[in-house]
């Protein structure tokens, strides 16, 4: 497995068939850690950072056998194309694209596992699954976690847990993120109801997806703020519990919004969907946008024609870096709109060459 | 709902946890944009939440205990209280212990709690002291070369090398 054959598939995560995946896209678990003998990332010195970069490699790569095929990747070595696409697959983090440095990720097949080493812990596991998933998550970088434990010394306190570079993390060092898909509550102004009640129980939401700030329409990530003085099995169940409460109103605005405006609703999904297929140029704001009405659109029995999976694959394919590496050459931003506009057509319209090349 | 900076509508609602409460801002993409990029390309200078909280923390006390706390520095690592106040990030895993009192209020604050109830690595964690000692003495044998002090650098690196292989 090479970085650039990632470009012909899609991460598993986005294969949309988890539990509950018409309103939750994915659940990502994540762990901040850190080598008790070595300073933490900001007073870290070159000869440190590649010394922890090796160290952490030598050792990731060791739990291989029990974690399936990991493909290594040296982030300081790639260029900015190429960083950009593993931040949009979410493999990244941006800081990580962007930091200085010894630094690299090891990527599990499937997409569903990535270890960044150097980002700002020493360590950062990450899972990511389909769906709502949070404890097939958990049981997964729980064993990695350990797997890993056993060959190095993490910095750890009797008192505070895990020790890591910034506060907000220390304890468990455990972020789940669970990535929704709320456009109903968004059109029928309910969303900052819901944003007001999960603050009352810490958990934050962000409107905000991927690739730092790039806009994804109506999708918002909803994580655990705490990560001290609660068991990794207690956030766990927080998010768990939560989240199918938030599903259950986003289903009954989109009963309700089926009922009173079917009509409306159909116009504007089908509208969305034309300019999708038709359009000579577009940015990847808009993309993001209408794509996230299409996709309601077939939640709803609106448009038949288009399987989910197919759709999940365009909100990252659509995406700048990964136009660029499968049209092949680097584009400024109004080629890419027009190179983003093309390949659209050509995927929705069926065109044989359109598959995003697959083939 | 509008932006908070502008008449276009806010698509992007942002929490944030400051000064230990939770404030929304409603912000239109191109000022969510803004917003989040803020400092960007100035390292250090991002604003993080354990940096802004402990800024405000520190507002409660006196110009002069403040100026003391600022220059303590970890014997480990070096980072001063000051520079964690500024970057929010900490320098070492020993910062936990010599700046324990000064991040007591702050993870309270961040967490509601100041105790650990979960995981323990698997790997005991017996010999944490040593480890930590690791980082004072390849820093200081980092600065014993710069000052040309061979001797004291190879001194260093012999214990290194020594604490590094009852390790393995
Ligand atoms: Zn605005
Ligand atoms: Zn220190």
């Amino acid at each position: 497995m090479e970085l650039n054959d990632l470009t012909n598939t899609t991460g598993e995560w986005l294969r949309g068939s988890g539990p509950q995946a018409d309103i939750v896209m994915s659940t990502r678990i994540r762990l901040a850690r850190n080598l008790a003998e070595f300073p933490f990332i900001s007073r870290a010195s070159d000869q440190d950072r590649a010394d922890i970069e090796k160290l952490l490699r030598d050792r990731v790569l060791k739990i291989r056998e029990q974690s399936g095929e990991l493909l290594y990747v040296n982030v300081s070595d790639l260029d900015r194309l190429d960083r950009q696409f593993l931040v949009e697959r979410q493999l990244i983090s941006r800081e990580h694209a962007e930091a200085k440095g010894a630094r690299g990720v090891a990527i599990g097949s499937g997409e569903q596992i990535s270890l960044m080493i150097n980002e700002e812990d020493h360590l950062r596991i990450q899972c990511l699954h389909s769906g709502l998933d949070v404890q097939g998550a958990w049981d997964q970088i729980d064993r990695i976690d350990d797997l890993i434990s056993e060959q190095v010394n993490y910095a750890f306190h009797p008192r505070l847990g895990y020790l890591t570079a910034c506060p907000t993390n220390v304890g468990t060092g455990v972020r789940v993120s669970v990535l929704m898909h709320l456009p109903a509550l968004v059109l029928t102004r309910q969303i900052d109801k819901v944003f007001r009640s999960l603050q009352k129980i810490s958990l934050a939401v962000r409107g905000l997806y991927g690739e730092g700030s790039q806009a994804m329409g109506d999708f918002y990530q909803i994580s655990n703020q705490q990560t001290l003085g609660r068991s990794e099995k207690e956030l766990v169940d927080q998010v768990t519990d939560v989240v199918p409460a938030i599903i259950h109103y986003e289903r009954e605005a989109r009963d309700f919004l089926i009922k009173e405006s079917q009509q409306t609703l159909h116009d504007q999904v089908s509208r969305a969907y034309g300019i999708l297929r038709t359009a000579q140029t577009i940015s990847s704001e808009e993309t993001m946008h209408l794509l996230s009405k299409v996709r309601m659109g077939i939640n709803l029995g609106l448009i038949a024609d288009l399987p989910m999976l197919k759709l999940n694959e365009l909100f990252i394919r659509t995406q700048p870096a990964h136009l660029q590496k499968i049209s092949g050459v680097e584009l400024n931003t109004a080629d890419r709109n027009i190179e983003r506009a093309r390949f659209l057509r050509r995927y929705l319209n069926r065109e044989e060459d359109g598959n995003g090349g697959k083939n | 709902m509008k932006c908070q900076k502008c008449e276009r509508p806010a698509t992007f609602h942002i929490t944030e946890l400051e000064g230990g409460k939770h404030t929304e801002l409603h912000l239109c993409e191109q000022h969510a944009r803004q917003y989040l990029t803020q400092g960007e390309g100035e390292p250090g200078s991002a604003p993080t939440i354990a940096g802004a909280l402990a800024q405000q923390l520190a507002v409660g006390q006196t110009a002069e205990e403040l100026a003391q706390l600022d220059q303590r520095a970890c014997p480990i690592c070096g980072i001063t209280f000051y520079e964690f106040r500024n970057q929010g990030r900490l320098g070492c895993p020993h910062d936990y212990v010599c700046f324990e009192k000064e991040l007591e209020p702050l993870i309270a604050n961040i967490h509601g709690e100041t105790v650990h109830k979960g995981k323990k690595p698997k790997h005991g964690a017996s010999g944490t002291q040593q480890r930590t000692e690791l980082i004072r003495m390849r820093r200081e044998m980092k600065e014993a070369i710069e000052k040309e002090n061979y001797e004291k650098a190879k001194e260093l690196r012999d214990q290194i090398k020594k604490i590094e292989a009852t390790q393995e």
